[in-house]
């Protein structure tokens, strides 16, 4: 499929790259932190569920293939251009200004904390219609409830192609509530990225 | 862009301002130097498990004293786990209980309490280690509400249970349930580990320095802080601790004042520990 002029512009335009991933989604986000460069001229913030006491496994790997500046987010952390940000496990992560993250420990939302609603539902607040949010592979409802507050606030929300997906519920949560301006596949997701 | 007009629109900044502004001024508790974004969702989240409009919140606020009560146990976040980060118990263990240890007494203050897990969880550490008949654990809270259980020491035997790896992570003997009296779905913390605690009413923000410590442990408390209120509590915090003792702050919660770092050395810089140096 080709990408039509609006996608490409909305995605062009937005400063911030939100990433929502569960079951299912590891191999997309490590592929496109492998693919990421400088050149992109965005902030990008990974949301994957996974285990508390799981030693920041993903975060070594992440780093050792992005050639871009990448962390695991901390307390009052600053929002940077041009740099991947990904949320610990066992925290919520808030967006608390265009500039600076900060962290939550309150209950799971879904059985999850990290949760993608979360920091979906606090990003819209405060940089509106300025990211582009893809929901991927992942096996609950988290994330739906966020990217539509994404997309009531002008941002451009994307999900995963259910049929491309190996966990279909998380896209089908987000398409049922109609959170979703565009479903793509994997291959298109990264010809938006390469834009 | 799509419009709904059926949800209820979410709290504007404004308005937040003024809950913060009235509770002060009603209640005494200051919220003003908390961190925006998590105030917002707990604000957000009362109005929605209690049903309320902006106004009603500022009616009962106003108005209902056993209402605020409530309401602080839901805006301060209360979630507390025994031996969350078990690597951290591992490092007190290896790194700051050896230099303790040498102390006549050890005094800890455990701030920012919530029911108790924590204080317990080092009443065990110092149990295991033999430090306990030397040592002492105050744990504080704003709310007193969640002291009561704290003091309890009652929890239900499946939050007990959820805690099982995080002990064994911590890499103590036994199991985590060895320290409980379990009846039915209850489980009592051993007695033996509530001898040497106390629970108290203490508001960081409005209180100031009680005691003099050898260990301060506010583990998730700084997350819900500005950085500028972190400084202020840091400095309590300093007065609070005896020439070389630790501070021991959440694992995603570093000093990052310059003014401070010159005050605390690094111990463990992935678990957060620090200890006071200088005058």
């Amino acid at each position: 499929m080709e990408l039509n002029d609006d996608i490409k512009k909305r995605w062009q335009d937005s400063k911030i790259l939100l990433l929502g991933g569960s079951a299912g989604s590891f191999k997309l986000l490590f592929r496109a932190v492998k693919y990421f460069t400088p050149s992109l001229n965005k902030t990008v913030i990974i949301i994957i569920h996974r285990k508390k006491n799981f030693l920041s496994e993903i975060e070594k790997l992440f780093a050792e293939h992005s050639r871009m500046y990448l962390r695991e987010v901390g307390d009052k952390d600053s929002i940077e251009n041009n740099a991947i940000y990904i949320a610990p496990a066992n925290y919520h992560t808030l967006v608390e200004s265009e500039t600076q993250f900060s962290l939550d420990v309150s209950d799971a939302v879904w059985y999850s904390k990290p949760s993608i609603d979360v920091t979906f539902e606090s990003a819209a607040d405060v940089f509106k219609n300025k990211c582009t949010a893809i929901l991927l592979s992942g096996a609950n409802q988290d994330g739906a409830e966020g990217l539509l507050k994404l997309r009531k606030q002008g941002s451009l929300t994307i999900v995963q192609d259910p049929a491309d997906a190996e966990m279909a519920d998380m896209p089908n949560a987000a398409i049922n509530i109609k959170a979703a301006d565009y479903i793509l596949n994997t291959e298109e997701i990264f010809q938006l990225l390469q834009i | 862009m799509i419009n709904d007009n059926t949800e209820a629109k979410g709290l504007t900044s404004v308005e937040i301002t003024d809950l913060i502004n009235l509770v002060k001024k009603i209640h005494g508790f200051d919220f003003s130097g908390y961190s925006k974004a998590s105030l917002k969702r707990r604000l957000t989240r009362i109005m929605q498990l209690k049903r309320l409009e902006y106004y009603d919140l500022k009616h009962l606020l106003i108005n209902d004293n056993t209402f605020f009560q409530h309401f602080l146990e839901e805006v301060t976040v209360n979630v507390t786990e025994m031996f969350r980060d078990p690597l951290f118990y591992k490092a007190l263990n290896s790194q700051v209980l050896p230099y303790l240890s040498t102390f006549q007494h050890i005094k800890i203050w455990s701030a920012g309490c919530s029911t108790g897990e924590e204080v317990y969880s080092l009443a065990i550490l110092l149990k295991e280690m033999g430090l306990q008949a030397k040592s002492f654990i105050y744990g504080t809270d704003i709310n007193t509400e969640v002291l009561k259980e704290a003091k309890r020491g009652i929890y239900s035997l499946r939050k007990i249970k959820s805690y099982a790896e995080n002990y064994q992570y911590s890499g103590l003997p036994g199991t985590v349930t060895d320290h409980f009296t379990i009846l039915y779905d209850a489980a009592t913390i051993h007695t033996e580990l509530k001898q040497n605690t106390l629970f108290s009413v203490h508001n960081l923000i409005s209180d100031n320095v009680f005691n003099e410590f050898q260990l301060i442990s506010c583990r998730n408390v700084f997350i819900y802080f500005e950085s500028n209120l972190q400084e202020k509590i840091l400095d309590l915090f300093y007065r609070s601790l005896c020439p070389l003792g630790f501070l021991c702050l959440g694992s995603k919660e570093a000093i990052r004042s310059d003014s401070f770092k010159r005050r605390f050395k690094t111990v463990n810089a992935k678990e957060n520990i620090y200890q006071k140096i200088g005058a």
